[in-house]
């Protein structure tokens, strides 16, 4: 009891109701932002417009999709299970906006720090799957179940690959605290500098493209054979909600990429990150590292799923693995 | 100010109380298969709660992280390959088998209270206090108490081989 008490006294109750509700507008602009980015970007590699007629160069047409979707009736299947299939976009979104809190945006810009906020984030990142599995099953549709079956096996097998590359990192630096992996990398030696970490660095990205479920791994909701995956029931704000959850999940999935590989709120060239700046720099890695993802889901065709969990269970895993004996040896070395 | 403080630790405390009874009545209650390990999610969840009152986090998100992202998960797929579709989710519980049930329930529950909670002497949970940091964890589990964390991976390694033997069997008969 008195830890609960000295957390709400060291973060002020205004405090935390004032984070969460800009943590909220936060996790809603990222999904309008990215979702413009995207339908843009995949335009220009497919050589077509994408959204031109609202505002100039159509930038106004997230916001009236968001609004669009508000207007919109929410339609319950008759022989989903009700209460179930209602409670899962709320179960993907809120852990979202959790892990959002625990995110160091700048040295003195974050929600709250914890001592083991990386466990915090994986932690909460693995309730994401259990919103999937409801949603799938609550539908009673047999799309939505094959969507979520896949969903569970894929992120099964590649939670372990990303927690193993992860955990390079935490040999090196010692800690879960997620500030002090950002200040161990102040200069030039972020992480992805070494080349045991960088072979970390790119088995996380690879894992991680494949844990937010976007192509070439989007099998959960392969268009083709699916219809939707797991969301095809559901419609207006429901849907919308696994949406923003979606962009919420890779905005999440880029930035523990650049916490932990690129240096967090670190500049480059040892430029000078304060509280400002520090945001800017953090955020232009996320973004960056986000259009990368873009760029590849819109490049490559989807895999089948027996590649799928070869690549995981047969290359990844075991790299990862030798990967980690190395970096504890060189730990121990150096 | 602090008896405010006081509160909102209280409540939490009595909401994760609930969470953890209504999860373990729903897992028991519940007559689709489905709903039962999602009462069990929302138990572990309160289970986990109580860690995070009692000051843990570490153990708060170990809770969270093992048992509602890997033992939940694993349980509701084994549920979804086994697939029965919702009318045939019958009661599994006959008149007889229930007099039975609460006959048998009730003698544990006699037995249970004379012999052990009735003399139990009853202490405040002990709560985090000095260093419980995750080295310190990571210390003890490896120095202190290695024997039994490494008897604990024996009995994770037998089960594994022991799946896979059925697993196996299982393949060979069809054939």
């Amino acid at each position: 009891m008195q830890q609960i008490i000295d957390l709400i006294q060291t973060y002020s109750l205004l405090r935390m109701l004032i984070a969460f509700l800009v943590l909220i507008g936060i996790v809603f602009l990222n999904a309008i932002v990215m979702g413009y980015l995207e339908r843009k970007i995949a335009a220009r590699i497919q050589r077509r417009w994408g959204p031109m007629e609202i505002g100039v160069q159509g930038w106004l047409q997230m916001i009236l999709d968001g609004v669009k979707m508000l207007a919109k009736q929410l339609i319950v299947p008759r022989d989903a299970d009700r209460f179930l299939f209602r409670l899962a976009p709320l179960l993907c979104f809120t852990p979202v906006v959790m892990i959002f809190a625990a995110l160091p945006f700048s040295k003195a810009l974050y929600g709250i720090n914890l001592h083991i906020g990386l466990i915090y984030i994986i932690a909460m990142a693995s309730i994401n799957v259990f919103a999937i599995l409801i949603a799938g099953w609550s539908s009673n549709n047999k799309y939505s179940m094959f969507g979520a079956m896949r969903s569970v096996a894929q992120n099964i097998a590649y939670e372990i690959p990303i927690l193993l590359s992860l955990l390079s990192v935490v040999l090196t630096t010692a800690s879960f605290d997620l500030q002090k992996i950002v200040e161990a990398q102040s200069g030039w030696l972020w992480f992805a500098v070494y080349p045991n970490l960088f072979v970390a660095f790119v088995i996380y990205l690879i894992a991680g493209c494949a844990e937010t479920n976007r192509a070439p791994f989007d099998l959960p909701e392969a268009e083709s054979e699916l219809t939707a995956g797991f969301h095809t029931e559901y419609s207006g704000f429901g849907f919308g909600l696994f949406a923003v959850a979606e962009y919420g999940n890779l905005f999440i999935m880029a930035s523990i990429a650049s916490i932990m590989f690129l240096g967090g709120w670190n500049g480059p060239f040892g430029l000078a990150s304060g509280p400002l700046m520090g945001a800017f720099w953090f955020l232009s890695k996320v973004f960056v590292l986000m259009l990368v993802m873009i760029w590849v889901r819109w490049t490559y065709p989807r895999v089948r799923f027996d590649q799928l969990m070869n690549l995981a269970w047969k290359y990844l895993i075991p790299f990862s693995l030798v990967n980690l004996l190395i970096t504890a040896f060189l730990v121990k070395m150096i | 100010m602090n008896a405010t403080y006081q509160f909102i630790a209280e409540a939490l405390f009595i909401t994760f109380i609930l969470l953890t009874l209504s999860g373990a009545w729903l897992a028991v209650k519940a007559r689709i298969l489905m709903h039962s390990v999602l009462g069990l999610a929302v138990c572990l969840l309160g289970v986990a709660g109580l860690y995070f009152y009692l000051g843990s986090m570490f153990l708060t998100m170990m809770q969270i992280l093992i048992y509602m992202g890997a033992v939940c998960i694993v349980l509701v797929f084994g549920i979804m390959v086994g697939y029965t579709p919702r009318e045939s989710a019958e009661r599994n519980i006959m008149s007889r088998n229930m007099v039975l049930g609460i006959a048998a329930s009730g003698v544990a529950a006699v037995l249970l209270f004379t012999v052990a909670i009735g003399r139990t002497v009853w202490s405040k949970a002990a709560e985090s206090t000095g260093d419980f940091s995750i080295e310190w964890i990571g210390k003890s589990l490896l120095l202190n108490y290695c024997l039994a964390f490494e008897l604990i991976s024996v009995v994770l390694l037998v089960a594994i081989v022991g799946s896979i033997i059925l697993a196996r069997g299982g393949r060979e008969e069809e054939v």
